[in-house]
């Protein structure tokens, strides 16, 4: 059973995601959202969804990896090279959720591939291994054929709207916040909380971490077939490290294993460089600025200290005596 | 006999490749070793050094000799400040904090970097022109014997600093257990600034040589060595002083070898398979010296 505490957390969530696209939706009926911010709905969209899953395997299971674009670009050069093949066979509404199953399918197959010989590694060497094989995958599309090369591929059918990727949001919404809260999801967060305590009660460690690691690649790679139905060229250079160092940004920042906080970080770090956009070169100076501060002011305890100090919680658990010690993370 | 000249020649080339690279493994290493960080901007002082390099010539006119002290000076000024200003204060905060607050100083330099010179590529000045050697009709580069020579001095000098003085073995001690070490009256603090300030001018000396194998730089030119260092100092495992040297050595021969025999679009990605399989077979790399997990 669930307690009440975490379906109210749910629904919270749920109905943030809701209400925000009801929001977007109507202004965009009415005409109000301009072509300009149109066009950053679906990237917003991916971001959550690559956020959200990369917060399964560094906040719930507490392995840091830097591989998660590699497993975005498998799964959107199988969606894509799908959808061109499939162009004139089948009709939109079975070729895209068919492309999108197959890129998640395909991510997850290397998921396991990978997940497999490199998960017994720890910490550091877990991630630059991943990193590894991030590059790898990125070097071998470069260098084959059918993936168009270094030029890109092209003509895929640019499929991907924000209402689409809005129902494969609340879709891994659905699947990941119900994992965690599942017996499976309890597995994972005592693997990441002491792993030698959860290997003595019994908790496969192997099966667990390679279950988290391929249910995040399989959304990866749903959220590259997104992606590569929403731009006409899709090159494999866009997916180096860099752009998983980014949505690792968006899982830290966001706060690790908080769902509802790697969605708002995702959706902040998205427009937040458009938004700086008047700045014009100063942009990306701010940015590394801002991140700075931030990753300062959240986690120095310094500041941390000064933070609870003026939170009203402090206050009121001061005033009612009631609740000892600090509140379970 | 002509494959065998030209594997000495792609050999000896890859080793100094490959010295570049442990120099930035060792900064890479050291910092790892003492505040179990990584340090994710290392690789941008590389280009700090070598954007240090080119003004004080081009611009300044300085002679190569100044040019290279004001391009060290700069680089171990800039990584102390950046230790004191962005790690400091999140030292007790978990370690992928900080190293999300690394990338940020990574994007930083790289951000004012391409303010203040643009993205264009900048070419590197000659300052270094030595005649190659030719022994025994084998022609050796003379950047290439340079720059071997000089790091390898580098890296006795450092063995020796770090086995024999008093800071080496401050630094070590720290290295072991911070909180020990700072009831002995070792000073954490000040031990972990001049660790930045020798990772820092390895660094500077790295994007020295660097710019004169390259012979271009741009605001982006540390991020690929930088990962590439990165890749080697994991090789050898992280941590350890030999095995910085010892990957970063590898690594370079590795990558000049498969660049010359196999695919130059490939040799990255046979560095990281080559990187991948010796981490499956030793998960601790090459050097690296093996924890107990304690319950």
């Amino acid at each position: 059973m669930q307690s009440k505490k975490t379906v109210v957390s749910k629904m919270i969530t749920y109905g943030m995601v809701i209400l925000a696209f009801v929001i977007v939706f109507a202004l965009d009926q009415s005409g109000l959202i301009s072509r300009h911010m149109r066009s950053m709905l679906v990237p917003i969209g991916i971001n959550i969804i690559l956020a959200v899953s990369l917060n399964l395997t560094v906040g719930f299971l507490g392995e840091l990896t830097l591989g998660h674009a590699g497993f975005m670009s498998v799964g959107a050069y199988a969606g894509c090279l799908f959808s061109i093949y499939t162009a004139d066979l089948l009709p939109l509404a079975a070729r895209f959720p068919l492309a999108m199953l197959l890129g998640g399918i395909v991510a997850a197959v290397f998921g396991i591939i990978i997940g497999v010989p490199v998960l017994r590694l720890k910490g550091d060497y877990l991630a630059i291994v991943t990193l590894a094989f991030g590059e790898i995958i990125r070097s071998v599309i470069i260098n084959l054929n059918f993936t168009g090369g270094a030029s890109g591929l092209k003509g895929t059918p640019q499929d991907s709207t924000y209402p689409i990727t809005f129902v494969v949001i609340l879709i891994m919404l659905f699947v990941i916040m119900n994992l965690v809260e599942s017996k499976h999801g309890r597995a994972i967060t005592a693997i990441r909380d002491n792993r030698i305590a959860a290997e003595a009660c019994g908790i496969n460690i192997t099966y667990y971490k390679l279950l988290a690691f391929v249910v995040a690649a399989f959304f990866a790679g749903v959220a590259g077939v997104l992606f590569g139905h929403n731009y006409s060229i899709l090159t494999a250079g866009t997916f180096d490290y860099n752009m998983s160092i980014e949505i690792l940004v968006m899982v830290v920042l966001g706060g690790m294993g908080s769902i509802r906080g790697s969605i708002i970080a995702a959706t902040v770090i998205t427009i937040l460089p458009e938004a700086l956009r008047f700045l014009e070169d100063y942009r990306m100076l701010i940015y590394a600025v801002v991140l700075i501060i931030v990753m300062i002011v959240n986690a120095s305890p310094r500041f941390t200290g000064m933070r609870d100090f003026l939170s009203p919680k402090t206050w009121i658990a001061i005033l009612t005596k009631k609740n000892n010690g600090k509140e379970a993370a | 006999m002509n494959f065998l000249m030209s594997l000495i020649t792609n050999l000896i080339s890859g080793l100094s490749l490959g010295s570049i690279y442990a120099l930035i493994a060792l900064g890479y290493t050291m910092v790892y070793g003492i505040a179990k960080m990584l340090n994710f901007a290392h690789g941008d002082i590389i280009m700090v050094g070598a954007f240090a390099v080119i003004v004080s010539v081009t611009s300044l006119g300085l002679p190569p000799v100044a040019a290279i002290l004001i391009s060290v000076v700069v680089c171990v000024v800039l990584g102390v400040a950046i230790e004191r200003i962005a790690y400091k204060p999140l030292r007790e905060a978990s370690p992928l904090a900080v190293l999300i607050t690394a990338i940020g100083v990574s994007y930083f330099l790289q951000s004012l970097a391409l303010i203040i010179f643009g993205s264009n590529q900048y070419s590197f000045p000659k300052i270094m022109t030595f005649s190659s050697i030719t022994l025994g009709g084998l022609t050796l580069n003379g950047e290439t014997l340079t720059t071997l020579i000089v790091t390898t001095i580098l890296m006795i000098a450092l063995s020796l600093f770090i086995g024999k003085t008093r800071i080496g073995k401050a630094m070590r001690a720290v290295s072991e257990d911070k909180g020990a070490a700072e009831l002995m009256g070792i000073s954490v603090n000040k031990t972990i600034a001049v660790t930045f300030a020798i990772g820092s001018a390895l660094a500077a000396v790295a994007g020295l040589f660097y710019g004169t194998t390259y012979g271009f730089i741009n605001p982006y030119t540390g991020a690929m060595p930088g990962i590439k260092a990165f890749v080697a100092a994991v090789f050898g495992g992280i941590g350890s002083i030999p095995g910085a040297m010892l990957g970063g050595i590898l690594l370079g021969v590795i990558e000049n070898l498969s660049k010359a025999y196999i695919s130059t679009e490939l040799s990255d990605a046979i560095v990281f398979a080559v990187l991948i399989i010796v981490l499956i077979v030793r998960p601790i790399g090459l050097l690296g010296k093996k924890t107990n997990e304690k319950v």
